[in-house]
């Protein structure tokens, strides 16, 4: 077989990716309908945006949101790549299948499940539930994340200069941050970004472990979408999508440019 | 080989942070729900009982111990009362779509990794790009698209196609919608990592031996990527039997999932112990797919070495 796209490869491609963005789409289109009919089109309006800066419930839920989100996943990404060298750098240690169990399962756990569980674990620690409790129980699901990101950097990465850097008397922790990290760095900020995204998205975690004081965005957006579709969170949809968008592909080229970066000194220190 | 910081405290201060995190709050929650699934519910702050006096000593752990029974778990498993029913139907659920999963995503993967090199980070690009965005919203866009006045009945009813617009919404079909359009992400990115990595010149010898391309295929192209299939299928199966905010608003009333069953008993009837023992008996329905999962996993890493 050669190399090369025939006519069912690029149907299967378009027809895929249609699928993928033209739900999105509409409901990108839909919120700037004029009418608050979400499915019959009267016009092009931006009032659903100016409605929301009024509606203070919602400005409040994502402003706690964002915070948890930055905040779990800064924790995250230390103790996820802290999970990456420990899996892949120190061989065997007692309970390590423990350890790599702990960090795989959270991958594909049903969240009503960890949602339950954390939640009865801060019950029975007498812990206020509340902004704190929804931060450590995001902090625990992304962590395993990073962790899975870095450590898929870690695998593929070069070992001599790190071994170097050791033989010239470098001590270990100087070491990770003047060799390890720097090269891992890519796979750390999309680790974090990774993070980011899953809090600022969870529902059922949040639901669960959440108290009085600390609605977050996808809550509020959960109990008015069991209402019906209404245009204005057709807009607050919309700047989420737009602000995903943005920073995605912001941190892809980015990576990107750091990527040929490496490479480039790499090949300079080869031939240099 | 020197690791950095193999030996000395260092080591051991990289070890234990993440590993006593995960044991307090990963584990020692489980154990927590355990002990509680053998409770019973009383009207009281917990509301559940017995809870464990350690100030009493030896006497409160016996007190304690005889506290516990097994009464939840008859109650879950009892055929009167619809759990063992969401068990059976979310495993179906989550099977078929998987295997529809499977259907959509391998001829995207497989298109993907056949793409000229330069374009191919473009194309995971896309591929991923849905998934970043929030899952709540992908799910709420499919609401306006699939109810009644929903924009594929308006669509249908102008072409032609129907005469009265379709049930979709609130129905098991726009589950099977939901998460397939939500989960796709993940089959296809194993799929393709699978696939990419395959030797073309297997099929060019395949090819010069005059094999036709359809059984090509299926002797060498598929089971090469068999390990990408496992992934995927199960990345999407084992989240999927719990799933509860897709059921939850796109299902209707008789769409029975354990996830929604979970959280109903939890928020609606309020009862601690019975929502733990559906929780730990969903843990044990999943425990092989998570250790086959890991398994797979696992092999992967020491490939990548």
């Amino acid at each position: 077989m050669r190399k090369g796209l025939t006519w069912f490869n690029i149907t299967s491609i378009v027809l895929g990716f249609a699928f993928l963005y033209i739900p999105i789409l509409l409901l990108v289109i839909y919120s700037f309908n004029a009418s608050r009919l979400v499915t019959v089109w009267a016009g092009f309006s931006t009032q659903w945006y100016w409605a929301l800066l009024e509606n203070e419930q919602l400005m409040d839920a994502a402003w706690v949101t964002l915070r948890i989100a930055f905040f779990s996943s800064l924790v995250a990404t230390v103790l996820g790549t802290m999970a990456a060298l420990t899996l892949t750098r120190y061989g065997r240690f007692p309970g390590r299948t423990l350890f790599s169990g702990m960090i795989y399962a959270p991958l594909v756990m049903p969240e009503v499940i960890t949602g339950l569980s954390l939640l009865l674990l801060f019950v029975a620690v007498n812990f206020d539930r509340g902004f704190w409790t929804v931060l450590l129980a995001h902090i625990t699901f992304t962590m395993c994340f990073v962790a899975v990101v870095v450590q898929s950097r870690l695998v593929t990465f070069d070992r001599a200069l790190e071994e170097a850097a050791l033989d010239l008397g470098c001590p270990p922790f100087k070491t990770f941050f003047k060799i390890t990290l720097p090269l891992i760095l890519p796979a750390v900020v999309s680790g974090f970004m990774l993070a980011f995204t899953l809090s600022l998205d969870d529902l059922v975690i949040a639901s669960f472990t959440t108290g009085p004081g600390a609605t977050t965005l996808p809550m509020r957006i959960y109990s008015q979408v069991r209402l019906g579709v209404t245009p204005e969170i057709n807009a607050v949809c919309t700047i989420l999508i737009a602000i995903v968008t943005v920073v995605v592909i912001i941190a892809s080229v980015m990576t990107k440019r750091a990527e040929n970066q490496r490479q480039a000194e790499e090949r300079a220190a080869m031939t240099g | 080989m020197a690791m950095a910081g193999e030996k000395g405290r260092g080591r051991w201060f990289v070890i234990a942070v993440p590993y006593l995190w995960l044991l307090a709050l990963f584990l020692a929650p489980f154990l927590i729900v355990f002990k509680i699934s053998l409770s019973q519910d009383v009207v009281a702050q917990p509301p559940y009982a017995p809870t464990l006096d350690l100030a009493q000593g030896w006497a409160g752990f016996t007190e304690f111990l005889s506290g516990l029974s097994f009464a939840n778990y008859g109650y879950v498993l009892d055929f009167s009362n619809e759990f063992l029913e969401a068990y059976g139907s979310s495993l179906i659920i989550a099977s078929i779509s998987t295997v529809l999963l499977l259907l959509v995503g391998y001829p995207i993967a497989y298109a993907m990794a056949r793409a000229p090199r330069s374009i191919q980070p473009t194309l995971l690009m896309l591929v991923i790009l849905p998934f970043w965005t929030s899952f709540l919203i992908r799910v709420y866009a499919w609401i306006g698209i699939l109810s009644q006045e929903g924009l594929l009945n308006q669509a249908l009813l102008a072409l032609g196609v129907i005469d009265t617009p379709l049930e979709i919404l609130n129905t098991n079909l726009a589950v099977y919608i939901g998460i397939v359009y939500s989960y796709l992400p993940f089959m296809v990115l194993p799929l393709y990592a699978a696939l990419e990595k395959l030797d073309l010149t297997l099929l060019e010898a395949a090819a010069d031996l005059g094999c036709p391309p359809a059984k090509a295929f299926w002797t060498i192209t598929f089971p090469l990527s068999l390990p990408g299939v496992a992934a995927g299928a199960l990345l999407c199966f084992i989240p999927a039997v719990g799933e509860f905010v897709i059921p939850d608003l796109l299902g209707g009333s008789d769409t029975l999932m354990i996830g929604k069953s979970l959280w109903t008993e939890f928020t609606v009837n309020r009862s601690w112990t019975v929502s733990s023992a559906v929780a730990v008996l969903l843990l044990l329905v999943l425990v092989i797919p998570i250790v086959v999962y890991q398994n797979i996993q696992q092999r992967e890493l020491e490939a990548g070495k």
